[in-house]
């Protein structure tokens, strides 16, 4: 906190000079704009309104709300027994740690990789930002045959690894291993428009302070890119918890150690047991519902910061 | 003040050498992570050489399922485009109660892991689901057929092409339309000609998003489809099928055309950015 601190004292100045007649400005652009907009004069607001709300109903409201039901006609005993038995604990377990381990590891490289393609020139470097979007584009099945033959004992990577003792196909590596791949945009992305916003005169103010360069990062830029690295952290967290495609694969699947919930309620599923898989789907609905709440506050907060530079 | 009056100018910047070590680390990353999946599919498609790649995109399964992939974002990205143009117009040119709600909730599937997002399918018209016994007794088949799996990613593409177009159009503000509006124009002429003119990159990048993730997505899918071949399997299962099966040539063959979206994506992305200047950060 008291780092985060120090960040805010040096942007007073600045503050003071440019953000108070801005923000007043702002402000009251923000309220006349309003009262030119309250009776809305351009045609087609009850048509645009109207399908969009029938359409949200019917496509994302009605189905959500059957698992809802669902869930509340299931006996409260018979829902604690199918969601807290020992394999459904190991799989939340397994879930739960890979998916913070994944996103821990983009967090960490994708500060770095944000970090670069914001501030240094290199030979390559649109390709580079092209491609950190790959996990968004790439089908997650696709992912998954990918890094399952590359990560193989005889693959191009994991025949340098077997010999290590390291075996990452069918192991709880292998999940950590693809969580980290479908996370990896959501932190570059949060956290390069931070960077790339955060002026280099800050960075001179502190060194004109007295600082030197490693107490500039730690006590002005890492504070200033804080909450965009946790947004970044808990989106490819969130990501994570859910994914299917690109898991099943090199995961092998066994029960009680390298089996995910996503793929726990698939095999209920198909053995037609639907209650017991809306049970354990409404737990990783609710989980996700609770990160995305806390996503909501973190980007607040972004922005807040944002507002005051 | 510039840098170089600072007396330790130099402590600003990292050094040269922090610099290129930080490069190389984000290459590598990047090359370990991104690039060699993408170059192994491209290398295991062609491992049997052209001829095994042809036969297995010409194999009628494979075509049956390119054809049902084509025909199920087909109808879900137009479905969404209108939705995405609707809910943007009401969002961005009108100021009503629970404007911030709706497009909460407009994200709401996001959050929706894909394998829930086809199990409430099966909840909805599943033989003992809500809908079951009346589709039954009327001989319609939702669940395991193709009205599922359009349903499926119908739901699961939701808000690509809202979430693009909502801030892009808030951004703009409604004076051009405003002003159409008071040089008489109706209400089709002002949206013809003042506001997809202006709207047109990032509708279109938002009909990329969709149509790629319409095109890809394998967890919902898999769940409502039934697995039926040559009936019910898009490209993503099909995928899975040859995979499972050990026939890994025609497993990368398949997954290559995906690939192949998953690229076009990505450049016209790039190529999309430098046009309208859209704004990073959002995918």
């Amino acid at each position: 906190m008291g780092a985060s601190f120090s960040a805010r004292e040096i942007s007073i100045p600045e503050a003071e000079q440019f953000g108070g007649v801005a923000t007043r400005f702002a402000r009251a652009r923000r309220r006349s704009r309003f009262r030119l907009k309250k009776p809305g004069v351009l045609p087609g607001f009850g048509i645009s309104l109207g399908f969009t709300v029938t359409y949200l109903s019917l496509i994302v409201f009605l189905p959500l709300s059957a698992i809802l039901l669902k869930t509340a006609t299931l006996h409260w005993a018979q829902f604690l027994e199918t969601v807290a038995s020992s394999r459904v604990m190991a799989s939340y377990r397994l879930t739960f740690g890979a998916s913070f381990v994944g996103a821990s590891i983009d967090a960490l490289f994708g500060f770095v990789i944000a970090w670069v393609l914001a501030r240094y020139q290199f030979p390559g470097k649109r390709i580079a930002d092209a491609l950190v979007d790959l996990p968004f584009a790439l089908p997650t099945a696709v992912a998954g045959i990918a890094l399952t033959s590359l990560y193989a004992p005889n693959g191009w990577i994991g025949r340098y690894l077997h010999p290590l003792g390291i075996d990452v196909v069918f192991t709880r590596i292998g999940v950590v291993l693809a969580l980290t791949f479908i996370g990896l945009p959501f932190v570059v992305r949060s956290v390069q428009p931070v960077i790339e916003d955060l002026g280099r005169d800050v960075e001179e103010v502190s060194a004109s302070l007295g600082a030197n360069a490693w107490q500039t990062f730690a006590r002005v830029i890492f504070p200033a890119v804080l909450p965009a690295l946790l947004t970044g952290f808990t989106l490819a967290f969130a990501r994570a918890l859910g994914e299917y495609g690109s898991v099943i694969f090199i995961s092998g699947n066994m029960p009680m150690h390298t089996e995910i919930t996503s793929l726990l309620i698939v095999s209920k599923l198909e053995q037609f047991d639907y209650a017991g898989a809306t049970a354990i789907a409404s737990v990783m609905l609710v989980s996700s519902f609770g990160l995305l709440l806390v996503i909501n506050g973190l980007q607040a907060r972004t922005r807040k910061f944002e507002d005051k530079q | 003040m510039t840098t170089s009056q600072i007396p330790n100018a130099k402590r600003v910047r990292e050094s040269a050498i922090a610099r290129w070590l930080l490069i190389l680390i984000a290459l590598l990353f990047l090359t370990a992570f991104l690039v060699l999946p993408l170059a192994s599919v491209l290398v295991e498609a062609f491992a049997k050489g052209w001829q095994t790649y042809l036969d297995s995109i010409r194999d009628p399964d494979a075509l049956s399922a390119i054809r049902l992939t084509l025909l199920a974002s087909g109808i879900a990205v137009s479905l969404n485009l209108l939705f995405g143009l609707s809910a943007a117009w009401a969002v961005s040119r009108f100021s009503f109660k629970g404007k911030n709600l709706l497009i909460s909730l407009i994200d709401l599937p996001l959050a929706v892991s894909p394998v829930v997002s086809g199990l409430i399918f099966v909840l909805l018209f599943g033989l003992h689901g809500w809908f079951g016994k009346w589709l039954d007794s009327h001989n319609i088949s939702i669940l395991f057929a193709v009205p599922g799996i359009v349903l499926a990613t119908l739901f699961v593409t939701f808000p690509f092409v809202a979430r693009e177009l909502i801030p892009f159009m808030q951004a703009q503000g409604t004076g051009e339309e405003e002003a159409a509006l008071v040089l008489g124009a109706s209400a089709w002429r002002i949206f013809l000609f003042v506001t997809l003119p202006n709207i047109r990159w990032s509708l279109l990048y938002g009909v990329i998003l969709c149509s790629a993730r319409a095109m890809g997505e394998f967890g919902a899918v898999s769940v409502v489809s039934g697995h039926i071949r040559g009936a019910t399997n898009t490209l993503p299962l099909q995928v899975e099928i040859l995979y499972n099966e050990y026939n890994f040539a025609a497993a990368f063959s398949v997954a290559s055309l995906l690939s192949l979206i998953a690229v076009v994506t990505l450049s016209a992305k790039k190529i999309i950015e430098g046009k309208a200047g859209i704004q990073k950060g959002r995918a």
